[in-house]
């Protein structure tokens, strides 16, 4: 025999075909899909639905509250993941499941009970908006709400990589006479930054797409805090299709064109490494 | 396949041939089923969000009444939504019997479409509207703002709660209700835009739907002023337990959520005399009763003075006396670039 198949499970056309057909039919198909209904448009009814002042301003909110959220995770979720893998202590478990829960719980529900905690007479308000810190229906509220949504990828993309960390490295470190911020920032942290920038690659796309948890926190009040999905909605009221779509096109194409510039970096920082 | 004919195989595959046929014969009998021997209907009813209750009493009462009419047994289902997500389901092929959506604007939308025909709003009485509802104030309890026209929602230190009217039905009703208020009593055009320019300043959150602004208002406590649906006001007023009032300008919009046939869906699925006669059940006097009930204005003018305690008289305009009709009313204010898009302009 010429070729010997040297993968473990055979099959390989078979789950390809698999892979690509469903990839195809799930994700591929209805965003395809988005891009024609667009398509429906003149250029110029396109830019008129894409490019209102109004809408600029959603775009610029809705991308830098994300990547505010998602720079936030990043430390908040490093933290969290760092505490779940090197400590003991009681109740561990029941934190370590904790982290789960953004993604269980229905957004809007998140939303709402965020905007009921910072409202005035809220639990957290009642102390913190004397001080001048107002976190329902301002820009603070959306970051916010995008730090509990997107946590969660951070922690569980950082974990695992903490887990496998070979502790000899350390010890080898500090017996070297380096200082434990020079272990942790010359050894542990370049092993860190692909999982870290995966992470925040998916929380700051989580973020970008989030409807219901924004709307109720944000006030919704134009140019100041209304997201991109609101005009999305708006439009949709009206029946206007193609307008609606539009939008979602520019949201598609501008965190499309953030997501590949994270993941070559993501590329880029795994080959710096090796 | 044939390569082993035993008895035991052969027989095996005669009942499962004897049990396809029998499954495909049963099918068949079910797509029958509207116009064979056995009476039974099924209507759905797609509507709006706060008249579950209100369409479940109707049903309840619907159902009783025309099996013993007809003989026919009709069985009711119910849609709920946000109005026009709604539509929007139908026109995506929801198969909807009837329609009763809060909007014109939805009804409008699906009979473009070519589901419903375009004389429709001519076909059932009262321009098929069995009930109506108006936009109303709620305020906390002694109205410690005194709140009690139009003109006072833009009092300095007044914070009036309405949704977002690009989002919600509820939300351009108080629009053109604040508009009209303006002038319908002798304001100028100019002067409605700077009444409701002023207006939306004190809107300090605009939710993106009517549930949201109710929670606002109630839950967290935020803003003077709630402008509500006649029908959620006096829900959400009984629901607060003293916490809050009504309370009725003299001039408010009247909300017109018009019900309807899908004539090509009851024409395909051969309901259309019992979605008819499911529709006509409303304008009865037990359905307009229903409808007092569920505080919805009953448009039989004697039931609706016979409910006059919850009812009062106040002027209601039509969006004819503000506009040619409802989408010209949506383009001109709330539509893009129309009046509501300037208010939040940051070149103002």
């Amino acid at each position: 025999m010429a070729s010997v198949n040297r993968r473990v499970l055979p099959g390989f056309s078979l789950t390809l075909g698999y892979t690509v057909f469903y990839l195809g039919l799930l994700v591929l198909l209805p965003i395809a899909a988005v891009f024609v209904k667009a398509g429906s448009l003149s250029l110029h009814d396109f830019l008129g639905a894409v490019w209102t002042e109004r809408a600029r301003a959603a775009y610029l909110l809705t991308f830098g509250t994300s990547f505010l959220a998602a720079l936030t995770n990043v430390v908040l979720g490093a933290l969290i993941a760092w505490v779940l893998t090197r400590y003991t202590f009681p109740g561990k478990r029941i934190l370590d499941s904790l982290v789960d829960l953004p993604l269980a719980l229905p957004t809007a529900v998140g939303g709402l009970v965020y905007a009921s905690l910072y409202v005035e007479n809220g639990w957290l308000g009642r102390f913190l908006v004397p001080l001048g810190i107002r976190g329902a229906y301002t820009r603070l509220g959306i970051v916010l709400v995008l730090v509990f949504v997107g946590l969660p990828f951070v922690v569980r993309t950082v974990q695992p990589v903490l887990e496998d960390l070979d502790p000899e490295a350390e010890e080898a470190s500090s017996s070297l006479g380096a200082t434990r911020w020079q272990t942790f920032a010359f050894v542990i942290l370049p092993t860190l930054y692909p999982a870290l920038i995966t992470g925040f690659a998916l929380a700051f796309a989580r973020s970008i797409g989030e409807y219901g948890s924004v709307v109720f926190i944000s006030g919704n009040m134009p140019f100041k805090t209304e997201i991109a999905p609101i005009l999305i909605v708006a439009r949709l009221e009206e029946f206007a299709y193609g307008e609606a779509t539009a939008i979602a096109v520019v949201l598609l194409v501008i965190s499309f064109s953030m997501l590949l510039v994270v993941n070559l970096l993501e590329s880029w920082s795994r080959r710096h490494d090796r | 396949m044939a390569h082993n004919p035993t008895g035991g195989t052969a027989g095996r595959r005669t009942a499962i041939t004897a049990l396809i046929v029998g499954a495909l014969g049963l099918l068949a009998c079910g797509k029958s089923r509207p116009g064979g021997a056995a009476q039974e209907v099924e209507l759905l009813n797609v509507s709006y969000d706060p008249t579950r209750e209100l369409w479940r009493d109707l049903n309840e009462k619907f159902i009783a009444a025309y099996e013993k009419e007809s003989g026919t047994k009709v069985t009711l289902k119910q849609s709920h939504g946000g109005s026009s997500t709604q539509a929007r389901a139908v026109i995506d092929g929801l198969e909807a019997d009837v329609v009763t959506l809060a909007s014109y604007l939805d009804t409008d939308a699906i009979s473009k479409k070519g589901l419903i025909q375009p004389n429709w709003i001519d076909k059932l009485p009262s321009r098929s509207l069995p009930y109506t509802s108006t936009v109303i104030f709620v305020v906390r309890k002694g109205n410690p703002k005194g709140i009690k026209d139009w003109p006072d929602l833009i009092k300095p230190g007044v914070e009036v709660i309405t949704p977002n009217p690009k989002t919600s039905g509820n939300g351009y009703l108080s629009f053109f209700s604040a508009w009209g208020s303006v002038v319908l009593r002798g304001g100028s055009r100019d002067d409605a835009i700077k009444y409701v320019t002023q207006l939306y300043k004190q809107v300090p959150v605009l939710d993106s739907g009517a549930r949201g602004a109710t929670t606002t208002f109630v839950q967290k406590k935020i803003g003077d002023v709630h402008l509500a649906w006649e029908n959620e006001a006096h829900l959400e007023v009984r629901e607060a337990k003293g916490e809050l009032e009504l309370v009725y300008p003299p001039i408010s919009i009247r909300a017109e959520p018009h019900v309807a046939l899908v004539d090509s869906n009851v024409d395909r699925r051969n309901t259309r005399k019992a979605a008819e006669a499911y529709l006509r059940f409303a304008y009865t006097d037990e359905g307009q009763e229903i409808a007092a009930k569920h505080f919805y204005r009953p448009t039989n003018e004697a039931i609706l003075k016979k409910h006059a305690a919850i009812f009062p008289e106040l002027r209601l305009f039509a969006i004819t006396e503000i506009a040619k009709d409802f989408p010209d009313a949506h383009k001109q204010f709330i539509g893009e670039g129309g009046v509501f898009d300037t208010i939040y302009s940051p070149k103002k």
